[in-house]
């Protein structure tokens, strides 16, 4: 086998299906010995979002945005056919009948497979997210980050 | 055909049967055959092209009422 390859993604999708792209592809690359890097930007970071609620110091915007925003993958809408809602709920109901992975479980599995998830810090200060309403063990970082590991990219996404 | 190890995904939809054959593989020596059953319909384009990208070979495939049966022999 040759030297290890490199697939980057930008997730800066917060839509529960384009997350669910991004994290099957990214396993999949893991699967080809892939180094694999998600870089969450914008609505993507809700993807990283704990479920529950996390005390923090924030002026009054920043607990806007994060009252209006989705609370980790499972909470985030479709792209398509949300129908407030009602779309997110019929899709797990399809996804548990054929067996498929829930976005939650790709990120878990992400995660057992070495995948390095990044989340953007200047958008993380934008919508007001703090360090601890993250998930533990990823890695923040900005736009020259993203260029050293896509320059060397094989597979470079922006999802 | 000598087989090492075998792998039950069925049921199981895309990426899991590629993530568990990977895992799988992972845990034999070079030369040793894996056998994985799913009932993915996608995998057998998937195992084709990953088996052929990391360096192992698929050595046979049948396919018998929607189960599919693969053979890779660990490169």
């Amino acid at each position: 086998m040759s030297e290890t390859k490199k697939t980057n993604i930008i997730l800066f999708s917060g839509d529960y299906d384009k997350a669910m792209a991004a994290y099957i592809i990214a396993n999949g690359a893991a699967a080809y010995d892939h180094e694999v890097t998600i870089f969450h930007t914008f609505w993507g970071l809700n993807a990283l979002r704990k479920d529950g609620k996390v005390e923090a110091q924030k002026g009054f915007l920043e607990k806007m945005f994060g009252k209006m925003m989705p609370r980790g993958a499972d909470k985030m809408g479709l792209s398509k056919m949300n129908m407030a809602g009602m779309g997110p709920k019929m899709i797990k109901k399809v996804m548990k009948k054929h067996n498929t992975s829930s976005v939650p479980d790709l990120i878990e599995m992400a995660q057992m497979q070495g995948i390095n998830l990044v989340a953007c810090q200047m958008t993380m200060d934008l919508l007001g997210f703090q360090r601890a309403e993250l998930l533990d063990d990823i890695t923040y970082a900005g736009v020259a980050a993203y260029l050293a590991d896509a320059e060397n990219g094989n597979v470079n996404l922006f999802i | 055909m000598n087989i090492d190890k075998t792998l039950d995904v069925k049921g199981l939809a895309c990426p899991m049967p590629l993530v568990q054959t990977k895992k799988a593989i992972g845990e034999l020596e070079a030369n040793q055959v894996l056998e994985v059953v799913t009932t993915d319909a996608g995998a057998k384009a998937d195992l084709a092209a990953w088996s052929k990208s990391s360096g192992h070979e698929l050595l046979d495939q049948k396919e018998d009422d929607g189960v599919f049966t693969f053979y890779i022999q660990k490169g």
